[in-house]
């Protein structure tokens, strides 16, 4: 048997899925080891102390420091609106009277009758860690987070853009080789997670944006729309952090090309289903790719466990594998033979091959590392 | 490491390259009294899940050259030691660049002053900067933070104040690199490298947050003063980190060292061993590169100083988007010898971007990455020549109105007294055509005078580099045998003249003492066949207009070698180096050249 050259990517209908959710800083942890959570639940919160406004009290009413306690409105510990009038002088017989707003809401944190100055502490600002699966909690992690755990149907996509959502799943194209146009993404899309076949361009990429789409599963795109989107070109694949409004998610690659007929299926399996995506991408060793996860209720773990023991990632005659290079970029393909002398291309290039068998029966020889095996 | 036999004992060599995108192996076994290379194997390096072990892609190597031998090395997963009864090998080596690319983020006290100096200094050593932190960068200390732990850098630069200036911003700073806790990218077997450039008053506070959470340097500041910028020490240090810390490394990484029966070293190290051995016994000035999939390796040895700078992303898989977007698409479309769709060609850069190990099949694939192949050479050796300016540590100051002109000290890299240029790395060596890896490297490095065109044959320098750290007569035997190909030589004048005009007369005189003479004119290509082993004496006379080295229009009488090209001649043009601006006149150009090299079948 031969060696595997690219393993594909993980279109697994289920899997074990244990998802790590850290704050920042530390910070309370609001759930329990083996609590039950939802995507959007709140598990970890810290907050940050709110910035600080110095007003300078005497100044603005002409005072001296020690005239200060007499001319405030308000006490330590005291909280104010903004623009809310927190001292006043005493005037000239209760005339001519100058005032002193808050310029932020907050808390009075010290009035200083060396300095005379007022410090106002706005607001504590909210941390909060999302489970963003659906699952158990598995692990606490002291102060800091907890991991999640759940069964899933788990994809990976080749390439992403944008960060972590959570929405229900709608196929919008029946068709692995459709292509998404602007007038099928409607506004009953809002707020969801929309999968398209082959390809989406940028007017309908424009019309999500501006429905309310949460994100888009795509076969394909083209480099220059995905440019144009961005307002700028991606030099290395490192991505997930991009604020365009969704997140989109790249199953096969650049260009038109037919998604995947296991991954179109699954995402139809579990149409109207909520589902948790991702689009930060890293390719580099150590490689993070985009990922779909689906929850799924409960089965014996040891039946999955299984499942992925007996998985490898060897090539054999009669395996399913992609073309990942022209031509025929994105078919798919079965082994016919694993030749073992060195072939020569088109290209005049030396190299391994792998004689494949297309559904039609014709065969053609490519070169091994332009195959990807798909994952089962 | 395992245990070692002596090296007087040693036969059979097996030695691997694991480079970013693919893993190479050789077998050199001892046949008479000498060494020498007997196969090659290779396969995609294994980086990615669900394998996410670099050893699985040595392994699989190594079967491909099992195969390729019929004869077994491997048994239960484990190389078989010493070599018995026609099994497995005496000694097993390896090099590594599987780390990849170099992406760091920076952080300074003020966005605009010191944070900007240090984005600058990482740009300079070949990196990406990823992110840039500052104090006054309007983001919350949690966001900072969250940012850092996301992105996964490879490494952090950190500057901040003048020396004998404040000291608490970069406390502050240090602070929220503390908090961040940052991880490296390849698990537990290392911690992140952070080099702290800034005030020398604070190094104590940085010290104190840092030595603990992150495998922390120190170097000078990188604005001692307001006004002066001192970039060239924290460039030196990034580079020297990567090498160390982030290059070789990869997943798996700890279980190869284990497998080797010597160090690993990272293949920049391994391969600047081979040049400088090049240059010491042909006493000569070289260039030399090796262009991988996520990095370019530039060496050279000119005045008998060595210098080697990697750019961390130029390279023709992982960095090959990064490559087409620093070089502009209309450069890299230049080298084209036909029109392409940018749509379709813009795509098919992120295709193999995403999908790194993937090589071309069709012809016009090949021209294409071969035309980035020019662009990511072409601008690492800019940044070569920026980075080799003498002695580390001897660097002139640069004021803040030299801060916008990238215009560094002078640099030692001369491209009219350099002799040799040799070429390595999977798209110079294994490029179907050897005619192919001369023109790249004309276009891309455009040598000027007569200079001696080289490439390793099958891409084994990194290889050789470590074997000659223990057994140099072994190396020195496959170096001369079997790894340097001479390709030819180029003979090309500098400066410019009229498009078709006469502008150089030659004489050679060949082996069998036949003259081939002739005139070339301006903008033209003429190869004259010149075998390996051969060397003919060149006369040639420029034009008042140009130089060949001895001065404009003086005549230059030199022995020139010969190769699997021949005697190139190249009246295209230096400094400068122009092609047509009209799509159909350069297409035109381009083919006429490409023709006179034989370098493709078609078009």
């Amino acid at each position: 048997m031969g060696q595997a050259y690219v393993p594909g990517l993980k279109v697994s209908e289920r899997s074990i899925v244990h998802k790590e959710r850290v704050l920042p800083l530390k910070g309370e942890i609001k759930v329990k080891k083996g609590d039950a959570v939802q995507a959007e639940q709140v598990v970890a919160a810290t907050s940050l102390p709110g910035n600080v406004e110095l007003v300078n009290v005497v100044n603005k009413l002409a005072i001296t420091a020690n005239e200060l306690a007499e001319c405030m409105l308000v006490k330590e510990g005291e909280d104010v609106s903004k623009d809310q009038m927190i001292a006043q002088s005493k005037g000239f017989f209760g005339m001519f009277k100058s005032s002193c707003l808050s310029p932020a809401a907050g808390k009075v944190e010290s009035i200083s009758s060396i300095t005379g100055q007022v410090v106002i502490r706005e607001a504590p600002v909210p941390v909060e860690v999302h489970a963003y699966v659906e699952g158990v909690v598995e692990e606490i992690h002291q102060d800091v987070g907890v991991t999640v755990k759940l069964q899933a149907a788990h994809i990976q996509g080749v390439f992403g853009i944008g960060g972590e959502v959570v929405g229900n799943i709608c196929v919008v194209s029946r068709g692995i080789e459709d292509e998404l146009v602007s007038r099928e993404v409607l506004d009953e899309h809002k707020d969801k997670i929309i999968v398209g076949g082959a390809f989406i361009g940028s007017e309908a990429l424009k019309k999500a944006v501006a429905v309310g789409v949460k994100g888009i599963i795509v076969g394909g795109i083209d480099a220059k729309d995905l440019r144009d989107f961005l307002g700028y070109d991606i030099g290395v694949a490192i991505t997930g952090s991009e604020e365009v409004g969704l997140t989109l998610i790249v199953t096969e690659g650049f260009g038109k090309i037919n998604m995947a007929k296991k991954t179109h299926d699954l995402l139809s399996k579990h149409n109207g289903k909520k589902a948790s995506i991702n689009g930060a991408t890293q390719i580099r060793a150590g490689v993070i790719r985009p990922e779909i996860i689906i929850p799924l209720p409960k089965v014996e773990e040891s039946k999955i466990k299984e499942a992925e023991v007996k998985k490898d990632i060897g090539m054999a005659p009669g395996k399913l594998v992609r073309i990942i290079r022209e031509p025929d970029f994105g078919s798919v393909v079965k082994i016919k033979s694993l030749p073992v002398q060195l072939t020569t291309l088109e290209s005049e290039t030396k190299v391994r091959v792998v004689e494949v068998e297309y559904p039609d029966g014709a065969t053609r020889l490519v070169p091994r590392a332009n195959i990807e095996i798909i994952e089962l | 490491m395992a245990t070692k036999i002596p090296v007087e004992n040693i036969r059979s060599i097996l030695a691997t390259d694991c480079g970013s995108t693919t893993t190479k192996a050789i077998l050199i076994e001892k046949q008479g009294d000498e060494y020498r290379l007997v196969v090659r194997g290779e396969a995609p390096t294994t980086v990615e899940a669900p394998v996410e072990d670099v050893t699985r892609g040595v392994m699989n190597a190594i079967g491909e050259l099992e195969e390729l031998i019929g004869r077994k090395i491997v048994e239960n997963d484990a190389i078989v030691k010493p070599c018995k009864d026609n099994k497995g090998v005496d000694v097993y080596i390896s090099t590594s660049s599987a780390g990849g690319g170099l992406q760091m983020m920076v952080a300074g006290v003020i966005k605009a002053m010191s944070a900007e100096s240090a984005a600058r200094a990482a740009l300079g050593a070949g990196a990406i900067v990823m992110d840039t932190i500052a104090s006054n960068d309007g983001r919350l200390p949690h966001q900072k933070i969250d940012r850092i732990r996301k992105l996964r850098p490879d490494m952090i630069l950190f500057s901040g104040g003048i020396d004998g200036g404040t000291t608490k911003h970069v406390a502050d700073i240090s602070q929220i690199l503390a908090a961040a806790d940052p991880r490296p990218r390849f698990g537990v077997t290392f911690s992140l490298p952070v080099i702290y450039a800034g005030n020398k008053d604070a190094r104590g506070i940085v010290e104190e947050s840092l030595s603990k959470k992150t495998a922390l340097t120190i170097t000078e500041n990188l604005r001692p003063v307001l006004e002066r910028e001192n970039l060239l020490p924290a460039r030196h240090l990034i580079h020297d980190q990567f090498l160390e810390h982030v290059m070789q490394q990869a997943p798996g990484y700890k279980k190869l060292m284990e497998m080797t029966d010597y160090e690993i070293e990272p293949t920049p190290g391994a391969v600047g061993t081979i040049m400088q051995r090049i240059a010491r016994e042909k006493n000569m000035q070289i260039l030399g590169v090796d262009i991988g999939g996520a990095t370019t390796d530039v060496f050279s040895v000119f005045q008998g100083i060595y210098n080697r700078t990697v750019s961390a992303n130029f390279g023709m898989s992982y960095s090959i988007s990064n490559t087409v977007t620093e070089a502009g698409l209309d450069n890299v479309l230049r080298w084209i010898p036909f029109d392409m769709d940018e749509r379709d060609l813009m795509n098919r850069v992120k295709n193999k971007m995403i999908r790194p190990t993937s090589i071309p099949q069709l012809l016009e694939e090949l021209i294409f990455e071969q035309a980035v192949a020019r662009e990511a050479l072409r601008l690492s050796l800019i940044q070569h020549k920026e980075m080799a300016v003498g002695l580390k540590g001897v660097q002139k100051e640069r004021s803040v109105s030299d801060v916008f002109n990238q215009k560094g000290s002078e640099t030692l890299v001369n491209m009219t007294t350099l002799n040799m240029i040799i070429g390595s790395g999977g798209v110079l060596s294994h490029s179907p055509r050897r005619n192919q890896s001369a023109i790249m490297m004309m276009d891309a490095f455009l040598p000027e005078g007569i200079t001696q065109l080289t490439v390793d044959s099958i891409f084994m320098m990194p290889q050789l580099g470590v074997l000659a750290s223990f057994h140099p007569a072994a190396a020195a035997q496959v170096f001369d045998k079997d790894c340097l190909i001479y390709l030819g030589t180029c003979v090309a004048p500098i400066g410019a003249e009229s498009d078709g005009k006469k502008c150089l007369e030659y004489k050679l005189t060949m082996p069998d003492g036949k003259e081939e003479s002739g005139d070339m004119v301006f903008g033209d290509l003429r190869v004259i066949p010149l075998g390996v082993g051969e060397s003919a004496k060149l006369w040639a006379r420029p034009v008042k207009s140009l130089d060949l080295g001895a001065g404009p229009g003086v005549p230059v009488e030199e022995t020139v070698h010969g190769g699997v090209v021949g005697v190139i001649f190249d009246t295209r043009g230096r400094r400068p180096f122009e092609l047509p601006s009209g799509k159909s006149e350069r297409v035109a150009k381009m083919q006429r050249w490409l023709t006179a090299m034989n370098a493709y079948p078609k078009y």
